[in-house]
Parts: C-alpha cells; sequence; structure tokens
C-alpha cells in the first residue's frame, strides 16, 4: 500500500505548483488554480477510501532521510484505520471547502494563491496524521501555522485580518516553542524521531508537558485558545477549514498519536484534563455572549475541542477521536452554511439578521442540523460522541484510569454542565438568526457599516439560498453530520478506534434533561420578549462574556507588552551601551591621537624642557634600579 | 583534481585581473566578462563534488578530522613555516558551491543595476577579489594561509561598502574594516602561537589538537574564539554589522550576509575546535551562552526595528547566535546542525537581501512604516518576500528549520542544567524571530498600498538572481542531505578529538 505516500504528498506539491500560478482573477487564471485545489483533495480522498478499503493491516512505509550526528531521521508514513479515518475526513472537508471557494470567492483577484494555500494547508494536516516520524509531524504542524497565518490574513479589506493572522501564528508558535523541546527531548532519549522508537521509550513527564503547550496552542486550548475567535477574520471557508479538519484537530491528534506515553503520566493527563475542563466552560460561556455569527462557531469550537481533550485525559483516545470526526461534519456544515448567511445578508452579526428561514429554507435546514448535532440531540452524530465523552469521563470517576479520580470529576462535571449552555447558545443562535422579523434594516436604520468582507460583494435585494456550488457541499455534509453517529454500531468503525459499543443507559437521561433545559431557556427568553436577542439576560456579564473573559488584556499584559518593553531595554542597551564602546573606543583613540599630534607640535624651548625632563626622569631611573641591582 | 582545485582560485582571481584592463566605456562588456568568469568557477566547483567518491573509503579506516578529497600542496615560504596548502572535504565544501552560486547571482545582478557610486566594471571585479579571498578562506588548509585570505577579504568588501553604498558608506566602511581588523589582530595572534609552539601550520595535522599543551589550546582557542566572533559575528561583537548592512549596495549585502559572516563560523569549527578541542570543551558553556544572548538579543532588537535592511542585518547576528550554539553544544549533531545553518543562512538571507534591496531601489525607502501593501502592487515581490520571510523565521520543509531546530536538540542532547536552559531560551528565540518576521511582513506586504517610484514588476535578470535560491531553500529544506552528506565522517572525526 505504497500509495499512502500520496495522502499528504498530492495537495502539498499541487499546493506548491499552484503558488506558481500567475495571479489575476479572469477566467483563464482562476480554472486551473480551481483545478488543482480541488484534485488536490480529490486525489488524496480517493487513495484514503482506496487504502482504507483495501488494506488490511497498518501501512508502515519509512525511508532514511537525513542523520544528524547520532540521531536518525526517517521520513515514514504509518497509518492505522484510525488515522485514515482522520485522514478521509480531513481530505473530505478539505474538498468541500475547495469547491466551496471556487463560487465563495468567485471575484477575489488573488483567488489562486488562496487555493494553493489551501491545498498546502491540507497536505500539511494529512503529513501530520500519516507520518510516521516525528519530525514528519513537526514539519506538517508548522506548514500548517504558516497557512493559518496566510490565509487568515487573506481579506485585504478587512483591516483587522493582518493583525489576527499574525496573532494566530505568533500564539501557536509560543506553544511551538513546548511543542519542539518536548519533541527535542522525546527524539534525544529515543536516539531516533521514528513515532514507533519514540513510543518504546519510558517519557519524561516534563517532555509530555511541553508537547501540551504545543498542543494547547494548535487546539485552541485555555490558555493559547485566544487567536480562534480573532482568526475569523480570515474568509468563512477557511474557518470551516481550520474548525473541522486542520489545525484544531492537529493538536488532539498528536496526543492520541502519542498516547501510549501520555498514558504512563498521571501529571501530564492531569494538566490535560484541569486545562481541558477550563476550556469547555470558557468556550461555552463565552460563546453565549457574542453578536458575530462566526463568533458563537468559533467559542464553540473552542468549547467542543475541550471535550475532545477531555475524553483524552480521562482515558479514552477513542472517545476523542470519536468526537473529532463527528466535529469534523457538523463545524465544517455550519461555518459552510454561516458563509452562506454570510454572503446572502452582507453582515456576521445576528443582529443584523432574523427572519432569514423563508428566504433561505436550505441554509435553515442545514443549520438545524448542524446546530442540532453541536448541541448533542439525539440521534444526531454529536449526541453519540459527546455520549461517549461523558460516559468515559463518568468512568473514570470510578478510578482505575491513569488520570487521578479527581480529574474524572473536573471533567465530567465541566462537560456535562456545558452540554445545557451549548444547548442555550445553539437554541439562541437558531432563534435569533432565522426565526422572527428581519432586522436588516433595524432599529439604527439600513446604514449599517458592512463589517463582512469575505468577497467583494453587492447586498441581494433578498437573501437566497446560494449557487450550486456552495449548495452542494452543505447538503452532503448534512449527512455524516446527521449520521454519523450511527457508526459507533458499525463494527468495523468500532474496532479502527477501539470504541466501545455504544450503551444507551440511564447516564442518558441527565445530560439529555440538561439539553432540554438549555434549549427550553433559550426559547422561553426568546419567545418572552419578541425582538430582543436572549443574550440580553446576561445583563452585566455580557461584555465581560463577549470579551472571552478578557484573557486577551491579560495576555497582552502579562506577555506583549513586557516582550514589547524588553526589546525597548535591550535595543537601548545594544546602541547606548555596547555599541556605544565600540564608537567610543573610536573616537577615543582619535583624541589622543589628536592629543599626541599636539604634544608634537608644541613651541621649542618647552618641547626642550620636556626632552630634559624625560632624561632627568631616565637618567633618575637608572641610577635608582642601578643601585639597587 | 588539483587542477580543479587551483582552478577554483584562480579563475576568479584571473578575471578580476582582466577586468582591471578592460577600458572604462566597455563597461558592460566589461561586466559580461566578469559574469562569465564566475559562471566558469562554478564548473571546477561542480568537478570537485565528483572527487568525493575517491575519498569516501577512505573515511571510514581512521577517522581524521581533515582527509580532504582533493589537496594541493607546495611548500611556498619555508621560514615561516608557510605552505601553500590547499584541500576542500565536507565540512567546506558546501560553503565553497555557496560562495560561487551567490558571486555568479551576484555578478548577473550587477549586469542588470549597477548601483549608484562607481563603475559597474570595478564592482564586478571587486567582487571577483571577494570570490578568490574567500574561497581561499574555505580552502586553506595551513594556518598562515588561512589568514592570509582571511585577510584578502577585507579590503575589497570596504572598497564595495565606501563606494556603491548609501548615504552614510564611509563611516560604516571605516567601522567595518576597523572592527574586524581588530579581530584579525587576534587571529594572527592565535595562528602565531598555534604554529610555534606545534612547530606546523598544517590544519590537517593540527587536527584534534595535535601535541599542543592544555594551556596553549585555551590561549590559542581564546583568541580565535574572539576573532571569529567579531566576524560571524556573536553578540556583543556584532555592532559593525548592522550599519555595514545597511549601508552596504544590495549585492554587497548578499556577499557579506551570505558567505562572509560564514567565514567566522567555518574557522571557528575547522580552525577553532579543529586546533584547539580542549579550549573548545573549556570555552564552550560561555560561548553557548553568548550564542544564546545574540539570539534573544537579536530577535528583541529586530522586534524594534523601523528600517528593512537594519532588521534583516540583526536577524543574521539571531541566526549566527543559532549557529554558534551548536557548535558550542560541540557534539556531532550540534556540529552538522551549524555547518547545515551556515548554508541555509547564506541562502535566506541573501534572498532576503536581494529581496530588500529591490524594494528599496523601487520605493526609494527602506523604512517600514513608509512602505505597506505589496501584495496588492506588486503580487510575485510580496510572494517572494513572504516566502523568504517565512524560510527565515524556521519553518519545517524550508533550509533555515534544520540549523535551528537541530542547534537545539544539540543542547538537548548535551544536557545538564545549563545546556537545558540554553535550548529552552534559544526556543524562545525561535518564536521571537517569528513575531518580527510576521511584523515585517505585515508592515511592508499588508496594508494600504503606497505611491509607487518605479514599476513594481519583478524584472527578468531578478528573476534569474533569485529563483537559484528560491529552490535551493526548498532543495535543501527538504532534502538537508544535500548539504549533510559528506559531513558526518570529518564531524565524527572533530567529536571524537574531544573524547
Amino acid at each position: 500500500m505504497n500509495a499512502a505516500v500520496l495522502i499528504p504528498a498530492v495537495p502539498l506539491l499541487l499546493g506548491l505548483a499552484g503558488l506558481l500560478l500567475p495571479p489575476g482573477d479572469d477566467t483563464q487564471r482562476r480554472r486551473p488554480a480551481a483545478t488543482l485545489g480541488i484534485a488536490g483533495a480529490a486525489v488524496s480522498l480517493l487513495v484514503t477510501l482506496g487504502v482504507l478499503l483495501f488494506a488490511t493491516k497498518p501501512v508502515e512505509l519509512s525511508a532514511h532521510w537525513v542523520s544528524l550526528g547520532d540521531i536518525d531521521l526517517t521520513l515514514g508514513i504509518s497509518v492505522g484505520h484510525a488515522a485514515l479515518y482522520v485522514a478521509l475526513a480531513v481530505a473530505t472537508v478539505a474538498l468541500f471547502v475547495q469547491i466551496y471557494s471556487v463560487a465563495y470567492l468567485h471575484d477575489d483577484p488573488r483567488y489562486a494563491p488562496y487555493a494553493a494555500q489551501i491545498s498546502l494547508f491540507t497536505g500539511a494536516m494529512l503529513l501530520v496524521v500519516t507520518s510516521g516520524d516525528l519530525i514528519g509531524v513537526v514539519v506538517g504542524w508548522e506548514i500548517m501555522g504558516a497557512c493559518s497565518y496566510l490565509l487568515i490574513g487573506h481579506d485585504r479589506r478587512l483591516p483587522e485580518a493582518p493583525a489576527a493572522a499574525v496573532k494566530a501564528f505568533v500564539v501557536t508558535r509560543v506553544g511551538d516553542i513546548g511543542f519542539l523541546l518536548g519533541v527535542a527531548f522525546l527524539i534525544v532519549d529515543a536516539g531516533s524521531s521514528r513515532l514507533a522508537d519514540v513510543l518504546a521509550q519510558p517519557p519524561h513527564t516534563a517532555a509530555l508537558l511541553l508537547i501540551l503547550a504545543g498542543v494547547a496552542g494548535k487546539s485552541a486550548q485555555f490558555p493559547l485558545h485566544t487567536w480562534l475567535p480573532d482568526a475569523m477574520a480570515g474568509p468563512t471557508p477557511i474557518s470551516a477549514l481550520i474548525h473541522a479538519a486542520t489545525m484544531v484537530a492537529a493538536g488532539v491528534y498528536v496526543v492520541f498519536r502519542l498516547y501510549p506515553l501520555f498514558e504512563q503520566s498521571p501529571a501530564a493527563l492531569a494538566v490535560l484534563g484541569v486545562m481541558a475542563a477550563i476550556t469547555i466552560l470558557l468556550g461555552a460561556f463565552s460563546a453565549m455572549a457574542q453578536d458575530d455569527l462566526k463568533r458563537v462557531l468559533a467559542w464553540s469550537t473552542v468549547s467542543q475541542i475541550g471535550y475532545m481533550t477531555g475524553a483524552l485525559a480521562v482515558g479514552s483516545p477513542a472517545a476523542a477521536l470519536f468526537h473529532l470526526l463527528t466535529h469534523a461534519a457538523f463545524k465544517a456544515l455550519l461555518f459552510l452554511a454561516a458563509g452562506a448567511v454570510i454572503h446572502a445578508v452582507g453582515t456576521n452579526y445576528l443582529s443584523r439578521m432574523g427572519g432569514l428561514r423563508e428566504h433561505m429554507p436550505v441554509t435553515f435546514w442545514a443549520f438545524v442540523a448542524g446546530l442540532g448535532a453541536l448541541a448533542g440531540l439525539p440521534p444526531l452524530a454529536g449526541f453519540w460522541s459527546k455520549e461517549n465523552v461523558l460516559t468515559a469521563a463518568a468512568h473514570a470517576t470510578e478510578g482505575g484510569e491513569t488520570a487521578p479520580v479527581w480529574v474524572g470529576w473536573v471533567v465530567w462535571i465541566a462537560a456535562l454542565f456545558a452540554v445545557g449552555i451549548t444547548a442555550w447558545y445553539a437554541t439562541r443562535l437558531l432563534l435569533w438568526g432565522f426565526l422572527g422579523h428581519s432586522r436588516a434594516h433595524g432599529a439604527d436604520g439600513p446604514d449599517w457599516e458592512v463589517g463582512f468582507d469575505d468577497a467583494r460583494y453587492t447586498r441581494p435585494a433578498a437573501p437566497h439560498d446560494p449557487p450550486g456550488a456552495m449548495r452542494w457541499p452543505i447538503l452532503l455534509l448534512v449527512i455524516p453530520s446527521v449520521l454519523l453517529g450511527l457508526a459507533a454500531y458499525a463494527p468495523g468503525f468500532r474496532t479502527a478506534l477501539e470504541l466501545d459499543e455504544p450503551h444507551l443507559s440511564v447516564a442518558v437521561v441527565l445530560p439529555l434533561i440538561l439539553l432540554a433545559a438549555g434549549a427550553t431557556a433559550a426559547w422561553w427568553l426568546w419567545r418572552a420578549v419578541p425582538g430582543v436577542d436572549p443574550a440580553m439576560a446576561l445583563g452585566r456579564t455580557r461584555p465581560l462574556l463577549a470579551a472571552g473573559f478578557r484573557l486577551d488584556d491579560i495576555q497582552n499584559r502579562l506577555l506583549v507588552r513586557p516582550v514589547r518593553a524588553l526589546a525597548r531595554a535591550v535595543l537601548t542597551v545594544d546602541t547606548r551601551v555596547v555599541d556605544a564602546a565600540v564608537e567610543g573606543t573610536g573616537t577615543t583613540t582619535s583624541r589622543v591621537g589628536a592629543a599626541l599630534a599636539y604634544a608634537h607640535r608644541i613651541p621649542l624651548p618647552a618641547a626642550a624642557a620636556a626632552v630634559l625632563a624625560g632624561a632627568l626622569l631616565l637618567g633618575a631611573v637608572a641610577v635608582l634600579f642601578g643601585a639597587a641591582a | 583534481m588539483t587542477v580543479a582545485l587551483l582552478a577554483v582560485l584562480l579563475v576568479p582571481a584571473v578575471g578580476a585581473g582582466v577586468l582591471a584592463l578592460f577600458p572604462a566605456r566597455l563597461d558592460s562588456a566589461a561586466r559580461l566578462t566578469g559574469t562569465i568568469f564566475a559562471a566558469v568557477t562554478l564548473i571546477p566547483i561542480a568537478l570537485l563534488a565528483f572527487a568525493r567518491d575517491e575519498a569516501w573509503s577512505a573515511y571510514s579506516a581512521t577517522p581524521l578530522a581533515v582527509r580532504p578529497w582533493a589537496e594541493f600542496d607546495v611548500s611556498w615560504v619555508p621560514a615561516l613555516r608557510l605552505d601553500f596548502h590547499l584541500g576542500v572535504d565536507g565540512v567546506s565544501y558546501p560553503l565553497v558551491a555557496l560562495t560561487g552560486l551567490l558571486t555568479v547571482l551576484c555578478c548577473a545582478y550587477t549586469m542588470w543595476r549597477v548601483p549608484a557610486g562607481g563603475s559597474g566594471r570595478t564592482l564586478v571585479a571587486l567582487l571577483l577579489v571577494l570570490e578568490a579571498g574567500i574561497l581561499g578562506t574555505f580552502l586553506a588548509l595551513d594556518l598562515i594561509l588561512f589568514f592570509l585570505f582571511f585577510e584578502v577579504v577585507l579590503l575589497p568588501m570596504y572598497a564595495v561598502i565606501a563606494g556603491w553604498g548609501g548615504e552614510d558608506r564611509r563611516r560604516a566602511a571605516r567601522k567595518f574594516v576597523l572592527y574586524t581588523l581588530f579581530g584579525s589582530v587576534l587571529l594572527l595572534l592565535g595562528v602565531i602561537t598555534v604554529t610555534v609552539a606545534a612547530g606546523t601550520g598544517d590544519l590537517a595535522r593540527l587536527a584534534g589538537g595535535a601535541d599542543l599543551s592544555r594551556s596553549t589550546q585555551y590561549a590559542a582557542f581564546a583568541l580565535f574564539a574572539l576573532a571569529f566572533a567579531v566576524k560571524a559575528p556573536l553578540w556583543p561583537l556584532h555592532t559593525w554589522l548592522p550599519d555595514a548592512h545597511t549601508q552596504a549596495p544590495t549585492v554587497g549585502s548578499v556577499i557579506l550576509a551570505g558567505v562572509l559572516l560564514k567565514m567566522g563560523t567555518y574557522g571557528l569549527i575547522r580552525v577553532g575546535v579543529g586546533v584547539a578541542p580542549l579550549g573548545a570543551e573549556w570555552a564552550a558553556p560561555l560561548l553557548g551562552i553568548l550564542a544564546v544572548a545574540a539570539i534573544l538579543a537579536g530577535a528583541l532588537i529586530c522586534l524594534r526595528q523601523t528600517e528593512l535592511k537594519r532588521l534583516i542585518a540583526y536577524s543574521s547576528v539571531g541566526h549566527m547566535g543559532f549557529v554558534l550554539l551548536g557548535i558550542a553544544a560541540l557534539n556531532a549533531t550540534g556540529l552538522q546542525a551549524a555547518l547545515l545553518g551556515n548554508v541555509a543562512h547564506g541562502l535566506i538571507t541573501g534572498l532576503l537581501f536581494f529581496l530588500a534591496g529591490a524594494i528599496k531601489d523601487r520605493a526609494h525607502t527602506g523604512e517600514l512604516a513608509d512602505l505597506g501593501g505589496l501584495r496588492e502592487t506588486a503580487p510575485r515581490l510580496a510572494g517572494l518576500l513572504g516566502f523568504a520571510a517565512i524560510a527565515s523565521l524556521g519553518l519545517p520543509g524550508l533550509a533555515g528549520f534544520w540549523g535551528e531546530a537541530f542547534a537545539v536538540v544539540a543542547a538537548v542532547q548535551r544536557g545538564g542544567g545549563l545546556w537545558v536552559t540554553l535550548a529552552v531560551l534559544a526556543a524562545i528565540g525561535g518564536a521571537l524571530t517569528a513575531a518580527y518576521f510576521l511584523r515585517l511582513l505585515r508592515k511592508v506586504t499588508h496594508g494600504p498600498a503606497v505611491a509607487v517610484a518605479e514599476p513594481y514588476a519583478v524584472t527578468r535578470a531578478e528573476w534569474l538572481a533569485w529563483s537559484p535560491l528560491v529552490v535551493l531553500t526548498l532543495a535543501v529544506g527538504v532534502a538537508p542531505s544535500l548539504v549533510l552528506a559528506a559531513t558526518s565522517a570529518p564531524v565524527r572525526a572533530l567529536t571524537e578529538a574531544l573524547r
């Protein structure tokens, strides 16, 4: 099954080729770009399907790459069925995003590099998924960071886009300090970067904690989650790509991949669990208060990734991966549908929407399916996977897992509580955005500022469902969002993920009650005061929640400003001390030279006196020392 | 292969001589001739690569730090124990090739655009003299000869900066030449110390410390380290660099950053670690600390820079810090990372200086505040700048990653509290590097477009000069063994001597 190499290689190579295409927005130039982009994702998808169907055992390929000193690096592919399912999700979402982007960016002059960068992004993620070597993982991991930077900053008319792009790269890069060091420790311990060799060594807890820092950065876990909401400045298909299949999934996947190591370290799992619990609640609470449609979804991603890391922390990598797959489906669906909404109404703000259902029935039902899956409504996909996470957490509270019992409790309570909140904000989004009356010409009059800038765009008279290239990806993504949960009943899928058979017991009741309570509360608020955002009920806490608990400010104050001040100080030292010493040496030498030159020009009597004085001095020295000798 | 070895040195030297005879009015013909000479130099350089196989089998038998593929050895001044001893091996070959390549590219670039200040003929001739001097430094296998070539480089570089530079060029050139002369004096002292104590200047015989006493090695290494630290440059001996780079013409900056700095790091490996391993071991912690200080200081200063070329110049301080950290770690991984980092920095920073020069020539300013919107006005140029910046911040898959990541790995490998701390700090420096390069990109490529003084389209000559660097950056990133293939045996021999 050497074809597995093609899974990451094809999108990477086609992405590189795409970068060479000349820019420009006429059709002849767009077509090759779109072809390369779609072909890359499609080939990956087909190859993945092929390997998945025909490979009976895990594919292991490895070739010597380079040796640095005693460390041998290999260029390797190592994919089991679990990895193939993830690759399948990545390639599928990427393919849909590519097709969708053709229509979404139909008049963007920089479409060609955009499509190529998506291909690179996809290829990098697939490299992380399929690599059998830690360095391969690092390569894919970092290329993703760079591509996310390029794509988030794509939109030239959004003033906040460049800053958001820089933030996304720098924050994840701060996490990557840890990741790189963690990888360095693992490689040095194993003397090789092959995953199989690394996994065979007993790990240092420090190395695992360092890896977790990188995971927190990539997967937007507290406290390095701050880049993700800002990353909404990127075009909406990119948000779908980042949130569903690439980037944020990479962190979870890497922990899954290294799970044999994490399994041996209760401390690392405890840290992961606490991080997950905080992230789950932080994301859920922040999602409650957002007015920006995409930001609601962004914070919900933060929260849902928390479920995945929580599942990893309580010892159930299978549940984490299952949730990763269902989340990929419904979050891609939600973002692509959100793109359709934004495309139609020309704004991101929920307060400018309302009453969209009658104009955009397809999008509305897509949202119903996506939000239902997000909230965990049975029998949609999210219900099954979230149930798995909750069961695993509940199981961990009984002890017997590597993680301490209290970690099980923390994760379980946070996850349970967040079920209710998720239901609340999902319901609010649906009701406030799609039902009621249109607020497009709201109380403040029709002249709102157009905060949307994903594509050059003229607002249609009435919002309508998107064109075919955008509609079909949405419709096709509804299928897994609804049905993927039932895959837990398919034995082949279960063995691949090492998932337990779903057993719906009394334990299901509690989350369902919370779900119903959350949804009802949102509905009741919406119903009780028509025309008012249910989030108004948050009262004075709303600005705090909307700002994500002001963690941005804290990060600014504790990290960004000190670094800036330090940079200023170092620059001052460099010019005033280090360079001044050099320049000072120069000027001093010149001055001494000038003084000596002057001394040679003094008038004759003084010079004669100086010569005589010198002779006298020498004579005296000679006599003194001569006498002493 | 001896012929090829001599040709590598003689072709550029003869070329410079021929150009000197050209009448001033045939300026463009002279530039063409110079470019041809530089291109012809690549032929013997390419031939040398084939010499490797002949010496290949010999490596495993006895680990010797210097076992050249091709050698040329005649006695020159017996009284001074000076031999004209040239040779090339895995450590020096990548740098020789890099020098040849960058010189051709710079000459070709000069065909298209001669910076204001003097005739193109003289500039190309000086570039050829520079090439001969730099190649001589990398090829010399005799300490005194090494010193001679090391010095030969100084004056033409001074002339390039002082003749074709920016407004403040004289001061910058003077600072460059005086500062590096100060380093050279120390190098001379070191060379004399070693040659007198050992009775020979032959690097092949001196490799591994020969019979030098411990105290001689300490003294020699201290002198060598200081001399090469000025050249590399290592913080806090770096302040000549930003001035020289900011004022130098584009081709001067490319050669300066691309290969001239490498003479320092190469010297540290071949002469410093090679001749005085005990001294290296003794000074390693200090060297490591200073290297990490350079990484952090370079990155922090870059965060505050407002001028394009100055920023890139300071970024060199940080990058060379990674190279020196690799050397200071004194294990095979670190030394190989350093050799790779050397070449990668030469390719990437060469490209960055080309691009910075192109932007400055067009916008007539290098102030970041006055630049902006390059991706609107010149998507190709912006794309190339983005590529170079991302390569320079160490994106895996491109050349810059290996040297930096594995310098960190080498420090971790060395172990112990100090080295792990240094590894952590160096990794933090890596994140800061990302921060300042993204700041650069944000200022230059994003934002509202600035009025254009000249057309922004990339000309054919520029593509010609830049594309080899782009391709090699990618190639070395994907296949680092292009550089490392032949280094493992000599590096292993070097580290053997440390045990």
